[in-house]
């Protein structure tokens, strides 16, 4: 029976900055079940892109809008993220979540947030409300470690660059 | 700086370095950009070796400054990036439209 290890909740002002404090508190606290580091960085990823959306989008760069985030670490390893704001919500998830689609091309904005998040994640969740917001739940069991130590090293630095990382290539 | 430029002929080599998220690629684009057209550049190399972390913001960067150089009768090439971050790449196709060079200049 799967039991959850470990739980956080975090809520943050939707702010550009917190695009970085987002991924940083995630990478922290999944550290404890001492992942991969390409897994490391992909959910770190994943979490930028999905609190980038809740500003970008959900509170269309308003500042004061609140982003709350809450992850559970459970005993099989499984990761579990919900990333919530209570912005304007999405009009039609199924074309929001089509890759290329943007709502924001003058900004450079390559429409592929969902796409990211789906690739590199086991499984992906999208509630949305139109004018309540959006709540999204994402998943991914981390792998067994081999033991392999070396394995470990280089968290800090360019993620999946030394050898021996194994990450898998989608 | 998150971008240092070097130009060498009509080469301008713009080293990236940090995080490029949301946040952070508006100032990284502004400072290639100034660089690109205040110099006479045909070529413009995204030296991607000191970037620790990437979400999609930065294939937003690197469409952009490829379609930038397309414009100006240029090309445009990512150099060096981490193994994770060549993956956020090929997910997009990118290196269709730019490509993505990895030690001695071999195509990743």
């Amino acid at each position: 029976m799967k039991r959850c290890l470990n739980e956080m909740k975090l809520s943050f002002p939707a702010r550009g900055e917190n695009e970085a404090f987002a991924r940083a508190c995630v990478s922290a606290f999944i550290a404890q079940l001492d992942p991969y580091v390409s897994e490391l960085a992909e959910l770190k990823t994943a979490v930028s892109e999905a609190v980038t959306n809740s500003i970008v989008h959900g509170y269309r760069g308003r500042p004061g809008g609140v982003i709350s985030m809450q992850v559970r670490l459970y005993s099989d390893r499984r990761v579990y993220i919900r990333i919530r704001d209570k912005g304007c919500g999405i009009a039609d998830i199924t074309q929001a979540m089509q890759p290329l689609f943007t709502t924001a091309p003058e900004e450079e904005r390559a429409g592929l947030g969902f796409s990211v998040m789906e690739s590199f994640t086991d499984s992906l969740r999208v509630k949305s409300s139109r004018g309540h917001g959006t709540s999204l739940v994402m998943e991914k069991t981390l792998r067994e470690r081999s033991g392999d130590e070396s394995v470990k090293d280089g968290i800090s630095n360019k993620s999946g660059r030394k050898s021996g990382t194994g990450s898998p290539v989608r | 700086m998150p971008v240092t430029t070097s130009l060498d002929g009509a080469v301008l080599t713009a080293r990236l370095s940090g995080d490029i998220d949301h946040f952070t690629a508006a100032d990284m684009r502004s400072e290639i950009d100034r660089a690109v057209t205040m110099n006479p550049v045909s070529e413009l190399v995204l030296d991607f070796s000191a970037v620790n972390f990437m979400d999609s913001s930065g294939i937003g960067l690197v469409m952009g400054r490829s379609k930038l150089m397309s414009e100006l009768g240029g090309k445009c090439s990512v150099c060096d990036p981490p193994a994770y971050i060549v993956k956020v790449m090929k997910l997009s196709g990118i290196d269709k439209l730019c490509p993505i060079l990895g030690e001695g200049g071999v195509r990743l």
